[in-house]
C-alpha cells in the first residue's frame, strides 16, 4: 500500500472503509462512491439522472426531483474528497434524451461540479452515445494503472464496474434489512448504483456469480455513516 | 300502516309464493317495500338470517313485475313513471305479453342528449365479495323462476368474459349484481350515462363492512355519480347491527349543505345468541395465540355437533389449528381449511362441500366472515381474541341461519388476556352493545383514482365534479383547494416543480372540460382500478425436493403468500401452508417453490397480528373488568387468582388510569405499561418512547408490544431517575410525542413506507399492471421507498404524502387511537417500582422471546423462559 499524496491533508475516513482491489488501495464511501487517493480519482456508477422524467414521458408521473437529489449527494462526496477527476461509470442518464430534458438548475449544478476537474462519462447501456451540452469527455472504458473502469463487468481482474446495482439482504431479530452495497473479491469490484431512483439486484443473483465465479466475495453494505462488510454467502437471497 | 295493510303492497303472485313456502312476509320487508315505493332511500339493519337480502330486492321485483308504461318524459332516466304510481297487477293474466315486452323488442328512445333504452337496467346490487354477488344471484333466481317473473338477473365480476360484458352494455339485464370495482369500471366509460339513465334502485349489501375502508370511499364516489346519472335513483343499504347507524344513513343519500339521512328500518332481533366461553380443564397459557391447550376440547365439541365453523384471526393460526385438529382426528372427521391465501379452486371445493353438508368442521379466517350461506352450521367456535363485539356477533350469527333459533357460539381464548377480552365480549353481547364504527374522511388517493376514471368517461367540468364529489358522505367536507390539488396530481403529478405539463395524463379542452390525453391512459386506468392493494403476493408451487442443483419444474399451485413472509425464510426452512408442512426450496420469478417436508414440527412463523385491533369499546370493558372486583366472579378461577396476585404484588389500574411498572431483570431495566389500545398503537408508542428514553440517556435496547401492553427494556434505570426527579413519567408520556418525535420517526419507518406504497398505487402514481406487459413486476416498477425518500425531502406537503399520513394515523400506526389514549391518561399515570416482574407483565414479557427465536429448539427455550418468569412473578 502506498502512502497518500503528501500535499493533501490526511483523508477523513469516517463513513468510509479502505480496501484493496487488484493490489490498489481504494476508499469506499457509505454514500456509494469509490475514491482512489493515489490518483485522486472519484468514481460513481449508475446515476440514472432524469429517470423520473423518463417515466413521466411514459405516463408514470414520478417526482421530478431525482436528478437534483442525486447531484446534491454527489456534490457532498466531491466536496469531501476534492477529486482531480470524476468518472461516471455509465448509465449516467436513464435514457438518451435525459441530457435534453434536464432542468436548467440541475444542468447548472452539474456544470459547477465539473468545474476545475476532469469529468469522464463512460458509456452505459442506457446512454451509449456521447451527447453535447453536458460537458465532460465520453469514453467507452478507461484504464488507469492496474484498474480498468467500465460499465458492464466482464469478470476481468482489476475491473471497477457498475451496471448490476448490487444490494444485499440480511436478517436478524425477525426483520430483514436490504441495502445497496459494493461487491468485491479483492481482484475486481462492482459498485452500487448512485442514483436516487436506481433500484437494486440481490448479490445472490446469478449475475454476480458470473462476475466473481463463486460466492466468495464480500458485500460492503452501505450503512448510516459506516460500511458493513458481509460475506456474500451469509446474505439472504430474494 | 300495520303489517296487514302493508301486505296489500305485495302483488298476488308474491303473496302466493310466500304462502307456498310456508312463510309470511316479515314486518321489515314490508316496511322497506313501502318506503322504497315512496322513492325513499333506506337503510335496513337486520341480524343474519332475517331475510335481509330478499327485503332489499323485494321492491325491485315488485316494480319489475308490473307492466311497462310508455315513456312520458324526455329527461334521461326519468321517462318511466315512478314505480310507486304503477299499480302492480296480478301476473298470470298478462304474463306472456309483458314478458315479450320486456325481453323481446326493446325500443330505443331518443332523450335529446343520447339514446336510452326502454326498460333497461333497473336495479344495481353491490356486494363487497364477488362470491357473494354470484351467490345472491343464484338465490334470487329461484323466487323469480317460481313466481314466473319476467326479470333478467345477471352478475358482472372480474371473472365475467369480455364478450358478456360487451353484451351487458348493449343489452343490460334488469338487475345487475356486481362489486364496487366493477361499478367504477363501468362508470369510467362514455356510455355510462346511457346505461345508468334508467336506473331506479341501487342495493348496497354488507354496507357496514364496506364503509370503513377505502373501498367504501370508492363506492361513495360511484354512488354520487349514479345519483347524477339517474335522477330517479333510490338507494337501499343492508347492514348488520351497528351502534351508530347515522354514518351509514348519510352514506346512502347525496349530501347537500347540512346532513341528509336515509330512512331507517330496523328488523326485529331474532332469538338472542347462546354464547359461552370454553370452560377449559387445562391450564390457561400466559401468551401465544395457538390455543393448543384447548384443541382436545375443541375436537370433542366438533364430534358432538353436526357442522362446526372454527373461526380464527390469522392465516397462521388457521394453519396451526387445522394441523393440530388432524393430529387428534381419530375418527377421521371431514375437517377442512379455508383462508384467503389458498388457491381459489381449493376454496371453492371447500365451500361447495360445506353447502352440501358433507363437512363436519371448517377452520376459517375472515375469508368466511361475510354473508355467503353455508348451510346447516350448528356451532361456531371463535378461537383467540374476539377483537370486537359486533364482529363476534356476525361470526356467531353464521350458526343456525334461522332467526327463530338461537345461534350457538363458544369462545376459546388462547391466553389469559384473551380470557378478559372474551369476558368483556360476553358482557357486551348480554347488554346488546355494539362497537362504534369510526366514521371516515374520504381518502385523497381514492379521489385521485376516481377523477382519472371520470376523465375516462364523459369529459367533466371541475366545478360540477367537485359539487358531485362533495355530495358523497365521506367527502362532504372536502375543501376546493384539496380537490384542485388532487386534480393537479392526476394531470401532471402535482409537483411544485412544473416539469410535466407536456406529459399530462388528463387535459382541459377548449370547452373547459377535462378528458384523458390519450386512449392508452384510459386503458391503463381500467387495468389498475380498485383500492385493495395486497402485500406483494407470491404463488406457492409444490415441487419435488431437489437432490441436485437443478431447479425443479412443474407442480401444482397451492396458493399465495406475502412476499415479506418469504423474505424471512432461508432455503430449507419449513413452514405450514395449505394444511401441510412445506420446505422452502427456491424463488423463481414470482413463484415460491416448495416441497413436502418430512419434519414433524415446522419452524413456526412469527405471529402475524390480525388486521383488526382490539376495538375501543371492548378495550373499555376489559379495563372495567380489571378495575372492578365484583366483575371478577365471572372469570375462571385461574384468571381471578392471577389478578389477585397482581393486586398484592403491584396494583390494578382504574379504568382511566395508565399503570406503568418498572423492574430490573437479568441486568436490564424494564418498563411495562398497559394501555389496552391494540398492538398497532402500542408499537407506535414503543417507537416513540424509545426515542425519548434515548434522549434521556436511558439507553433503551428494544421493545415489544401486544394487544394489551407494551414492554421497553434498556440499560438505564428509569425508576431511579423518576425517584430522583430527573425524569417525569408525565413528560415521557406527554402527547407532544406526536409532534416532532413522530415526524422524525416517520421519516424512516418501514410501516410508513408500506402505507405510502398503497397510496401511490391507489392514486395511480405507480401501476400494478401494464397493458401488454406481463413481465415480472420487478422489471417495470420502481421502488416506492425511493420515491418516498425523494418526495419527502423535496415536497413534504405533496398530496400523496398527506394521504399516506392520514392513512397511517388511522391504519398501521393507529396514531389517532394513541393520541386519544395519551390525552385520557394525562395526570393519571401510576408508577409502580417493583423488584421483579409482575404477574400482569408476564404475557408481554413472553412475547420478547417469540419475536426473534426460531428453530427446532424454540419451543423448549420458550417453555423454559416461561417457567422462569412465572416462578419469579408468582412466588
Amino acid at each position: 500500500m502506498q502512502a497518500p499524496s503528501a500535499v493533501l491533508p490526511p483523508l477523513d475516513m469516517r463513513g468510509a472503509a479502505q480496501i484493496t482491489v487488484a493490489g490498489v488501495a481504494v476508499v469506499i464511501d457509505c454514500a456509494g462512491a469509490l475514491y482512489w487517493p493515489d490518483e485522486r480519482v472519484l468514481a460513481v456508477a449508475d446515476l440514472h439522472l432524469e429517470k423520473g422524467s423518463s417515466f413521466a414521458a411514459r405516463g408514470v408521473l414520478l417526482p421530478p426531483y431525482d436528478t437534483a437529489a442525486t447531484l446534491a449527494r454527489l456534490a457532498l462526496v466531491i466536496a469531501r474528497y476534492a477529486p482531480r477527476a470524476v468518472i461516471a461509470l455509465g448509465d449516467s442518464f436513464h435514457d438518451g434524451h435525459g441530457p435534453v430534458r434536464i432542468a436548467a438548475a440541475d444542468r447548472a449544478a452539474l456544470v459547477a461540479l465539473q468545474r476545475g476537474r476532469d469529468w469522464i462519462w463512460i458509456a452505459g447501456n442506457h446512454d451509449p452515445d456521447p451527447v453535447s451540452a453536458i460537458g465532460g469527455n465520453f469514453v467507452a472504458a478507461l484504464a488507469i494503472g492496474a484498474l480498468a473502469f467500465r460499465h458492464e463487468p466482464s469478470g476481468e481482474a482489476g475491473e471497477i464496474a457498475g451496471h448490476l446495482h448490487p444490494m444485499a439482504r440480511v436478517s436478524g431479530r425477525g426483520r430483514c434489512i436490504t441495502r445497496r452495497c459494493f461487491a468485491s473479491d479483492g481482484a475486481r469490484l462492482v459498485m452500487p448504483a448512485f442514483g436516487a431512483f436506481a433500484g437494486g439486484l440481490n448479490v445472490r443473483e446469478r449475475a454476480f456469480a458470473d462476475v466473481f465465479g463463486t460466492l466468495g466475495f464480500v458485500a460492503y453494505m452501505l450503512g448510516e455513516g459506516r460500511i458493513y462488510a458481509l460475506a456474500a454467502g451469509r446474505c439472504l437471497a430474494d | 300502516m300495520n303489517v296487514l295493510d302493508k301486505t296489500a303492497l305485495l302483488p298476488e303472485p308474491f303473496l302466493r309464493w310466500f304462502a307456498s313456502r310456508g312463510w309470511a312476509p316479515r314486518a321489515h320487508q314490508l316496511e322497506l317495500l313501502a318506503k322504497a315505493r315512496a322513492s325513499r332511500c333506506v337503510l335496513l339493519i337486520a341480524p343474519t338470517g332475517a331475510g335481509k337480502t330478499l327485503a332489499g330486492f323485494l321492491p325491485s321485483l315488485v316494480e319489475l313485475s308490473a307492466p311497462v308504461r310508455a315513456p312520458n318524459s324526455s329527461r334521461p332516466g326519468a321517462s318511466a313513471s315512478p314505480a310507486g304510481e304503477t299499480h302492480p297487477l296480478p301476473l298470470d293474466t298478462e304474463h306472456r305479453s309483458r314478458q315479450s315486452a320486456l325481453l323481446g323488442a326493446r325500443r330505443l328512445i331518443s332523450t335529446g342528449r343520447s339514446l336510452r333504452r326502454e326498460g333497461g337496467l333497473h336495479t344495481l346490487y353491490i356486494s363487497p365479495l364477488k362470491a357473494l354477488a354470484v351467490d345472491i344471484a343464484r338465490n334470487l333466481e329461484r323466487p323469480v323462476a317460481e313466481m314466473g317473473l319476467p326479470i333478467r338477473i345477471e352478475t358482472r365480476t372480474g371473472d365475467t368474459p369480455a364478450s358478456k360484458r360487451q353484451r351487458q352494455r348493449r343489452d343490460p339485464p334488469h338487475i345487475l349484481l356486481t362489486t364496487p370495482e366493477q361499478l367504477a369500471l363501468i362508470l369510467a366509460s362514455p356510455d355510462a350515462p346511457y346505461l345508468f339513465g334508467s336506473l331506479k334502485r341501487v342495493v348496497l349489501d354488507e354496507l357496514h363492512a364496506l364503509v370503513t375502508s377505502k373501498r367504501g370511499d370508492l363506492l361513495s364516489l360511484a354512488l354520487a355519480r349514479l345519483f347524477t346519472l339517474a335522477p330517479d335513483l333510490g338507494s337501499v343499504g343492508l347492514s348488520a347491527t351497528v351502534a351508530e347507524p347515522d354514518d351509514l344513513r348519510r352514506f346512502l343519500v347525496p349530501q347537500q349543505s347540512g346532513t341528509a339521512l336515509a330512512d331507517l328500518v330496523v328488523a326485529q332481533g331474532g332469538a338472542p345468541p347462546d354464547v359461552t366461553m370454553l370452560d377449559t380443564a387445562e391450564r390457561l397459557p400466559w401468551a401465544g395465540h395457538s390455543a393448543h391447550h384447548a384443541l382436545g376440547e375443541i375436537y370433542r365439541l366438533i364430534q358432538r355437533h353436526k357442522t362446526t365453523l372454527v373461526f380464527v384471526n390469522t392465516r397462521s393460526q388457521a394453519e396451526s389449528v387445522f394441523q393440530e385438529l388432524w393430529r387428534l382426528n381419530e375418527d377421521a372427521l371431514a375437517i377442512a381449511l379455508h383462508h384467503g391465501s389458498l388457491d381459489v379452486a381449493q376454496r371453492r371445493k371447500v365451500e361447495t362441500a360445506m353447502a352440501q353438508g358433507s363437512l363436519r368442521a371448517v377452520v376459517a379466517t375472515s375469508s368466511l366472515d361475510l354473508g355467503v350461506d353455508w348451510g346447516d352450521v350448528d356451532l361456531v367456535l371463535n378461537v383467540g381474541a374476539p377483537k370486537g363485539a359486533s364482529r363476534l356477533l356476525q361470526r356467531i350469527g353464521r350458526a343456525n341461519h334461522r332467526m327463530e333459533e338461537p345461534s350457538k357460539g363458544v369462545l376459546v381464548p388462547a391466553n389469559r388476556f384473551e380470557v378478559l377480552e372474551c369476558t368483556a365480549a360476553l358482557g357486551a353481547i348480554a347488554d346488546e352493545a355494539q362497537d362504534t364504527l369510526s366514521s371516515r374522511t374520504g381518502s385523497l388517493d381514492v379521489l385521485a383514482q376516481h377523477l382519472l376514471g371520470s376523465a375516462c368517461g364523459e369529459p367533466f367540468l371541475a366545478e360540477e365534479l367537485y359539487a358531485e364529489v362533495k355530495s358523497a358522505a365521506p367527502y362532504a367536507g372536502l375543501a376546493r383547494a384539496d380537490f384542485d390539488a388532487v386534480l393537479d396530481f392526476v394531470a401532471t403529478g402535482g409537483y411544485a416543480l412544473k416539469a410535466y405539463e407536456r406529459f399530462a395524463k388528463i387535459r382541459q379542452g377548449k370547452d373547459g372540460r377535462w378528458r384523458v390525453s390519450h386512449p392508452v391512459i384510459a386503458q391503463r386506468y381500467r387495468m389498475n382500478v380498485g383500492t385493495i392493494v395486497e402485500a406483494d403476493m407470491l404463488k406457492v408451487r409444490l415441487v419435488r425436493s431437489r437432490a441436485s442443483k437443478m431447479i425443479p419444474r412443474g407442480g401444482r399451485i397451492l396458493g399465495e403468500v406475502e412476499e415479506y413472509f418469504i423474505e424471512m425464510l432461508v432455503p430449507g426452512d419449513t413452514f405450514v401452508f395449505a394444511g401441510e408442512i412445506l420446505k422452502y426450496e427456491t424463488l423463481v420469478e414470482d413463484e415460491v417453490y416448495v416441497s413436502r417436508a418430512t419434519a414433524e414440527d415446522p419452524k413456526v412463523p412469527a405471529y402475524e397480528g390480525g388486521k383488526f385491533p382490539l376495538s375501543t369499546y371492548l378495550a373499555d370493558r376489559v379495563r372495567k373488568i380489571i378495575s372492578h372486583r365484583e366483575e371478577w366472579r365471572r372469570l375462571p378461577d385461574q384468571i381471578r387468582e392471577w389478578l389477585e396476585i397482581q393486586e398484592s404484588r403491584s396494583l390494578l389500574p382504574g379504568p382511566r388510569e395508565l399503570l406503568v411498572e418498572t423492574f430490573p431483570r437479568a441486568n436490564k431495566q424494564y418498563l411495562v405499561c398497559y394501555p389496552f389500545e391494540g398492538r398497532l398503537a402500542h408499537q407506535t408508542l414503543g417507537m416513540l418512547l424509545t426515542r425519548r428514553l434515548e434522549r434521556a440517556r436511558l439507553r433503551p435496547l428494544g421493545f415489544v408490544a401486544n394487544e394489551y401492553a407494551l414492554a421497553v427494556w434498556g440499560l438505564g434505570d428509569v425508576a431511579q431517575k423518576v425517584e430522583r426527579r430527573e425524569l417525569s413519567l408525565a413528560a415521557l408520556f406527554d402527547e407532544d410525542m406526536l409532534g416532532d418525535d413522530l415526524e422524525a420517526w416517520l421519516a424512516e419507518s418501514a410501516l410508513m413506507k408500506r402505507t405510502f406504497r398503497v397510496c401511490a398505487i391507489i392514486a395511480g402514481l405507480i401501476e400494478r399492471r401494464f397493458p401488454g406487459k406481463e413481465k415480472s413486476r420487478r422489471e417495470v416498477t420502481i421502488s416506492t421507498d425511493l420515491v418516498y425518500d425523494v418526495l419527502r425531502r423535496h415536497q413534504p406537503g405533496h398530496i400523496l404524502l398527506r394521504a399516506a399520513r392520514a392513512d397511517a394515523a388511522a391504519g398501521l400506526l393507529d396514531i389517532r387511537r394513541l393520541g386519544d389514549m395519551l390525552s385520557r391518561i394525562r395526570g393519571r399515570i401510576i408508577h409502580q417500582a417493583l423488584d421483579h416482574v409482575s404477574p400482569l407483565a408476564v404475557p408481554v414479557m413472553l412475547e420478547i422471546g417469540r419475536e426473534s427465536v426460531y428453530g427446532e429448539a424454540s419451543e423448549v427455550v420458550l417453555a423454559e423462559a416461561e417457567a422462569q418468569l412465572v416462578k419469579e412473578a408468582m412466588e
